[in-house]
């Protein structure tokens, strides 16, 4: 059968609602912030059609609490929120985290902090997306940079978070949210979708948090007849509160170790122009688009100089840039924040090769010629 | 006998209770209902928050969520969305539901969304110690308020029953039997319906404003409730200090999750 196609232009946060109804998410719930509303305003629209549910919650904390008892349900859901609301999530993603429960949460990012700049665009929340709650935590982030990428990385952000047991970050920005592009949606009968592994064993055998070589435990849902127990104790492989510490930190320890043994199916990253590249740019989101730019820009006066775009922020993309010690001689980091992801990277290189910034929070985009003024040579 | 241990998981035990708190009465009274009422344990959710109460739900073998701290409601909120033919019941403690949880509490009970609440209401925060709590009644003291509680404290019941709760009961750990039969219609009747149970905490509220023994202050119960028929025929003084105990609301309204399956079935019809 041939793959069904069709055409259509629209806006990042809208990309977002049909990638997630496309990954098969039937569970909504949320709370209007600028600029994510039009997640909401879509979904609360189609959802009904299809036989899911749309609510909108009294705040944020109560949509990811809602969303968690959707997914425990059986039920892909997800929120979608900006920075204030993205904070106040931050205790109730943890509990998805320690409860491993499967759940997508898009923050379209604004200026901060506080109600800050509500309808201008930033890159501040990207170590809130690795460290917004408290505890060590493992977390998966992904950040396209158009919005045909926000349809396709939506439907990742869903595949990761099945196949993990995990809280999974899609992190938009204000102009990725707003703008509009044509897009492309395939037939989604021909995506490839990941659905939760559920156990095969009886129900009076299933340990909800087993042990498995891949640190995944199967996942069935409430009301199947396994009569479980969910917590955001410190718990045993039962699902139980346990203060043993042995099983404390064989839990903790699994959790940590499902995402980084699979951190090279999870991080990904789009080289452009790297090849023979001596000057690397690395970006993510709109301002990778900006950067892309200049790139093309400063190629035509000869420079070597390649974008590294992050495509997943968390797990970072520590290898990938570290497979350029000696090729790439030095490095630009562009964000819209004081440089939450340029420390990542001077990390990484530890001392290799010189980082330079660039930075704004003002809620200006950071624009090509800004880039290329800063490329040597 | 009753055969309680058909719905527990026995291997949790010891309880985390202290001995004399009123919870086991509530445990127990709450599994009578939903033996009277034959549901299959497998269709039902239990969901708490955080406190001694909302310890509950590791010990009854359920289909069980203990989440955090006055949140219990949104997460119920999503499994009744997403699985409506669950019976969805929510154990929390007066500190859970109406302070850091208030705001889902109202409009929990706005929704009218078909989750049953069973309220704990030991006047106090005992799992960390015994602070004030928004039901800490007026003088009285506790370790966050060492010279007497200066604050008014909340009406639980009329918080929902002005919410738009369907169904709101009040009852007592000294009236077992009632309390029982108030579990058992609270479930039964669809939409938001609240038993605020007045369960006594002898370790953290008791000793500190000399309450006496656990007996005593179930024994008090009796003394400070009349109820509702009774509360009819009284004035307004006599009223004072009193405590109203039985069905407060009972009416039948539009529920939550049963209009939004009317909103899906239309779209059901025209495609």
């Amino acid at each position: 059968m041939a793959e069904e196609k069709k055409i259509k232009v629209l806006t990042g946060n809208e990309a977002c609602a049909e990638g997630a109804l496309a990954a098969g998410m039937r569970f909504y719930a949320g709370y209007p912030i600028t600029p994510s509303s039009e997640v909401a305003e879509v979904l609360a629209e189609e959802l009904p059609r299809l036989g899911g549910v749309f609510i909108q919650m009294e705040d944020e904390i109560a949509s990811m609490g809602a969303i968690i008892g959707a997914s425990l349900a059986g039920t892909k859901a997800m929120t979608a929120t900006s920075g204030p609301g993205f904070s106040l999530m931050q205790e109730n993603i943890g509990f998805a985290a320690m409860a491993e429960v499967p759940c997508v949460v898009v923050n379209v990012m604004r200026g901060g902090p506080s109600t800050g700049l509500p309808t201008l665009p930033a890159q501040a929340d990207v170590m809130q997306a690795r460290w917004g709650t408290h505890g060590d935590h493992a977390i998966i982030v992904l950040a396209p940079f158009s919005v045909a990428e926000t349809f396709d990385l939506t439907v990742r952000a869903f595949n990761l978070s099945e196949q993990y047991r995990t809280p999974v970050i899609l992190l938009l920005d204000e102009i990725i949210g707003h703008v509009n592009e044509r897009v492309t949606i395939v037939d989604p009968g021909s995506l490839e979708i990941f659905n939760r592994i559920v156990p095969s064993d009886p129900p009076d055998q299933y340990k909800p948090y087993r042990h498995t070589e891949s640190g995944v435990p199967p996942m069935i849902a409430y009301g199947e007849g396994y009569r479980f127990h969910v917590t955001g104790l410190a718990h045993d492989e039962t699902g139980f509160p346990t203060n043993s510490a042995a099983e404390i930190g064989r839990m903790l320890e699994r959790h940590h170790r499902k995402v980084e043994q699979a951190r090279d199916h999870i991080v990904q990253v789009d080289p452009f122009m790297m090849e023979d590249a001596e000057i690397g740019i690395v970006a993510y989101g709109s301002t990778a688009r900006s950067a892309r730019h200049a790139v093309r820009l400063a190629r035509e006066t000869g420079k070597r100089v390649g974008l590294l775009r992050l495509k997943t922020l968390w797990p970072f993309a520590d290898e990938e840039i570290r497979s350029y010690i000696g090729q790439v001689k030095s490095w630009i980091v562009p964000e819209m924040n004081l440089g939450q992801m340029a420390h990542e990277v001077e990390w990484a290189l530890a001392g290799s090769a010189p980082v330079t910034r660039l930075n704004k929070v003002n809620g200006d985009p950071i624009s090509p010629p800004e880039i290329y003024q800063i490329i040597p040579g | 006998m009753f055969n309680y241990e058909s719905y527990l998981r026995l291997d949790k035990f010891p309880l985390i209770w202290c001995s004399g708190c009123g919870d086991g009465i509530v445990l127990k009274s709450m599994i009578r209902a939903i033996d009277k009422l034959g549901l299959s344990k497998d269709d039902v959710c239990m969901v708490s928050g955080i406190g001694c109460s909302s310890r509950l739900t590791g010990y009854v073998d359920f289909n069980t969520l203990h989440t955090t701290h006055g949140r219990a409601l949104t997460f119920a909120t999503g499994i009744k969305m997403a699985k409506p033919r669950l019976h969805v019941i929510v154990v929390t403690g007066d500190g859970d539901a109406t302070a850091i949880g208030g705001n889902h509490y109202i409009h929990a009970a706005r929704r009218n969304i078909d989750i049953t609440v069973i309220l704990f209401n030991n006047f106090i925060y005992g799992m960390t110690g015994g602070q004030v709590s928004p039901c800490t009644p007026k003088g009285k003291r506790a370790s966050t308020a060492p010279y007497g509680n200066f604050e008014n404290a909340f009406n639980i019941s009329g918080l929902a029953q002005a919410a738009g709760a369907s169904f709101v009961a009040r009852a007592t750990v000294y009236n077992a039997v009632q309390l029982e039969k108030l579990i058992q219609r609270a479930i039964e009747r669809k939409g938001f319906s609240l038993v605020e149970v007045l369960s006594p905490c002898p370790t953290a509220y008791g000793r500190r404003n000399r309450e006496g023994t656990p007996v005593d202050m179930i024994l008090q119960q009796k003394e400070t409730t009349v109820s509702v028929a009774a509360a009819e025929k009284m004035s307004a003084e006599e009223l004072e200090g009193k405590i109203i105990t039985g069905v407060l609301t009972d009416v039948e309204r539009p529920e939550c999750r049963e209009e939004y399956q009317k909103l899906i079935d239309s779209f059901r019809k025209e495609g």
